[in-house]
């Protein structure tokens, strides 16, 4: 019996994702854990398995298409198998899709209907089913056109309640008349510099959504620290004379490591908070924030305490090459309870960091610098780094804070430590 | 228009009925020389004599029964059991005779019958005598149920039920025959099976009916020194439901409170929230709440009997519950 492939949920807060590309076309083969399409999420270009073996009988959306989770994307059957024609897909599902010059050029692909009793489309399943909103509301915004998950709901919960949608349909009407005016008042300057207006991606848009968050929702407060770096080179240097080419350590690796072990002692930064209750987490889960292309994403090392690190070494590097290819996998990107940052690369003296939430703290590091210290009353070269961590003051104090600096310290100015 | 109490509202209705038409009498315990225990039928026993006002025993699956006999062979009794909780002593007359006689015998008998029952708590009667079993009764086919909360409903129901050919239950209430109200002058009746907006409002809904309207209409009061204008509906008959106005008042205001002073598990208020959900469902803005009495035996002490009562306060409470 044929089946359909849904647009998978790859992460509890996703809603929707953009099918970028079909990788099988219609007509071709292709068995069960085949790469069916490529989607992009909030925070991954992700590859989509078929959960069917079979032919591809249908493609129900076009590339470049916006599909809310568990919605029906393609038909796997066998050749020959009957598709009938019927209203699987509804003009109500055009409300839920934003972009509207899509859902038109979408409609006539939408004509392959599917028989109800053979796949089990109901138009219900398009809803958006993660929006909270009392009926009234959802069937205003059905009436009008609009996106429920754009609008911030203010009923019990944040559910979507009627004033909170005509309150949304005003102010679009009003946006639009704005709008119109500036542009008949519009004169070109002398030189005529154009702006440029940039479509912001689902990844600039998750962090700007997440970050706006953190910083609003959380109070940080800020600890620095300078760490003598001197003999963590000096073995690095050691171990990388070992290590072939593509396998050699950085500093960051040593640094993940030292933060890892110290983190065991201080549960407390390895943590989240809900309401009134602090959960410690058991692993020790360490995010790495890694520059992409667009923004940046945080590839994750998971038990990076009990990991070795060449294991640390290569996982980072794997994820993070998959990462700029924006080929990575769910599992590369989830389940971090603690973020690290660094722009050690680029000559930074000192920076801070914003949480990555929901974790409790996140560290920003800076580079490893040759500078004039003071040893024993004495003027000498010596390598310092420093770092900032971030820390949710719901959740812990600064003479915490600062106890894991140092304790941090420890393992990366004795770094044989992280060796055993 | 002129005020009078309830009492008097019901009172006069049996005494126009009476007078229109020889072939209705009362019987029931108390009824006659008595005059009633809560002295609905003062005066009576004198005017109409013991063949129309019959004092029975007390056993009132006899009461019941002997009506039913009666109004199968034409006559136009008016049962009247002192407590609704007596009725559960005659449940069997009640539900299995007097509203399925005319459906067993395909239709070759009619029960013009009229049982008045008193029916609520507040008077300190105890867990037994205390009760608004009002939904237990309700739940038959063929049983007509009406419950006023005004005099004027209550007389003009009550010559719609007397005129009925059908077994029909009118339930008022304990403490309510002191409440006063207008009633038009001369000849009227209501028919049964017709909600009613007693008040209008545009915020929020309201559904109620008996005791609950007088305590709701205090609420609107409250509510509305604050800006919140309530609409209330008044049920007035329990079965045939008619959900019209309901459903109609609940499109405009998209938000609503059940009062009722029955218990909330599989009460009245379930009833009419599931109604509205099935026939208007996407006009609710906010879930529906019910107001109801407190799930215990109703306390003799006064002050727990109030608490387990609903007040004007839980129904304030609970429409701005609604309308957060």
């Amino acid at each position: 019996m044929a089946e359909t492939i849904n647009m998978p949920k790859l992460g509890f807060d996703m809603a929707e994702g953009l099918l970028v590309r079909w990788v099988r076309q219609v007509g071709e083969n292709i068995n069960k854990g085949d790469v069916l399409a490529e989607i992009e999420t909030d925070k991954a270009t992700v590859e989509v398995e078929s959960s069917a073996s079979g032919v591809v009988l249908q493609l129900i959306v076009e590339q470049g298409t916006m599909v809310p989770v568990n919605a029906p994307i393609a038909v796997v059957g066998k050749v020959g198998e009957v598709i009938s024609n019927q209203s699987s897909v509804s003009s109500d599902q055009s409300s839920v899709i934003s972009d509207q010059s899509k859902v038109e050029s979408r409609k006539s692909e939408v004509a392959l209907n599917v028989e109800r009793s053979t796949f089990n489309v109901q138009p219900a399943s398009l809803e958006i089913g993660s929006v909270k909103a009392s009926p009234l509301a959802k069937k205003i915004a059905r009436d009008n056109n609009v996106n429920l998950a754009s609008i911030q709901g203010t009923g019990p919960g944040g559910r979507v309640v009627r004033k909170d949608v005509e309150a949304a349909l005003t102010s679009k009407q009003s946006s639009v008349i704005s709008v119109q005016s500036a542009q008949t008042n519009y004169q070109l300057p002398i030189t005529n510099y154009e702006d440029h207006i940039l479509q912001t991606t689902k990844l600039r848009q998750a962090i700007g959504r997440r970050l706006v968050e953190s910083k609003t929702t959380i109070p940080h407060f800020y600890v620095t620290h300078e760490f003598k770096m001197d003999a963590l080179l000096d073995m690095r240097k050691q171990v990388n004379a070992y290590l072939p080419e593509n396998e050699k350590v950085s500093v960051n690796d040593f640094i993940l490591k030292g933060v890892a072990l110290s983190l065991r002692q201080f549960p407390n930064l390895n943590a989240t908070i809900k309401g009134n209750e602090v959960t410690q987490f058991g692993h020790v889960n360490v995010g790495v924030a890694v520059t992409v292309p667009g923004g940046l994403m945080t590839v994750v090392v998971k038990d990076t305490d009990q990991k070795t690190l060449r294991q640390i070494s290569g996982e980072v590097k794997a994820m993070a090459a998959r990462a700029r290819d924006g080929k990575v996998k769910p599992d590369d990107v989830d389940g971090s309870t603690f973020s690290t940052s660094n722009l050690g690369m680029y000559d930074v003296e000192d920076f801070i960091a914003i949480i990555n939430p929901p974790e409790a703290a996140i560290l920003a590091i800076s580079s490893a610098r040759e500078v004039p210290v003071v040893e024993n009353g004495q003027i000498k070269p010596g390598w310092r780094m420093k770092a900032t961590i971030s820390v949710d003051h719901r959740i812990s104090d600064g003479a915490e804070a600062a106890q894991f600096m140092q304790a941090l310290a420890g393992f990366l100015e004795n770094p044989v430590r992280m060796l055993v | 228009m002129t005020k009078i109490t309830m009492r008097e509202a019901i009172s006069q209705a049996l005494m126009e009925e009476m007078d229109r038409d020889p072939k209705v009498f009362i019987m029931g315990e108390e009824v006659g020389v008595w005059g009633g225990t809560y002295a609905v039928t003062k005066g009576f026993y004198d005017k109409y004599g013991a063949a129309r006002v019959k004092d029975t025993p007390i056993a009132e699956n006899a009461i019941i029964g002997g009506a039913i006999g009666a109004a199968m062979v034409g006559q136009r009794p008016i049962a009247e059991l002192m407590t609704i909780n007596f009725g559960f002593s005659a449940m069997d007359y009640i539900v299995n005779q007097a509203a399925k006689l005319h459906y067993m015998f395909g239709g070759q008998f009619t029960l013009p019958l009229v049982i008045r029952a008193v029916g609520g708590g507040g008077r300190q009667l105890g867990a037994t005598h205390s009760q608004t079993p009002d939904a237990i009764f309700a739940h038959f086919p063929g049983l007509k149920v009406v419950s006023p909360g005004t005099p004027e409903d209550a007389k003009g129901l009550l010559k719609s039920a007397i005129r009925s050919n059908d077994p029909i239950l009118f339930i008022e209430h304990a403490t309510m025959y002191q409440v006063r109200g207008e009633v038009p002058e001369g000849e009227y009746t209501i028919p049964i099976g017709k909600s009613k907006v007693q008040r209008a409002g545009k915020d929020l809904t309201i559904v109620t009916y008996c005791k609950g309207l007088e305590l709701s209409m205090k609420a609107a009061d409250e509510l509305a020194k604050e800006g919140i204008e309530v609409e209330v509906v008044d049920l007035r008959t329990l079965r045939p439901l008619d959900m019209e106005p309901i459903i109609e008042s609940f499109k405009k205001t998209n938000r609503a409170v059940v009062v009722e002073e029955g218990w909330k598990s599989y009460g009245v208020g379930s009833e009419i929230v599931s109604r509205i959900y099935e026939e208007a469902f996407d006009y609710a803005d906010a879930p529906i709440i019910r107001v109801a009495q407190k799930e215990v035996p109703l306390p003799y002490n006064r002050s727990l009997e109030q608490a387990a009562l609903p007040q004007v306060a839980d129904i304030t409470a609970a429409v701005k519950e609604v309308l957060k």
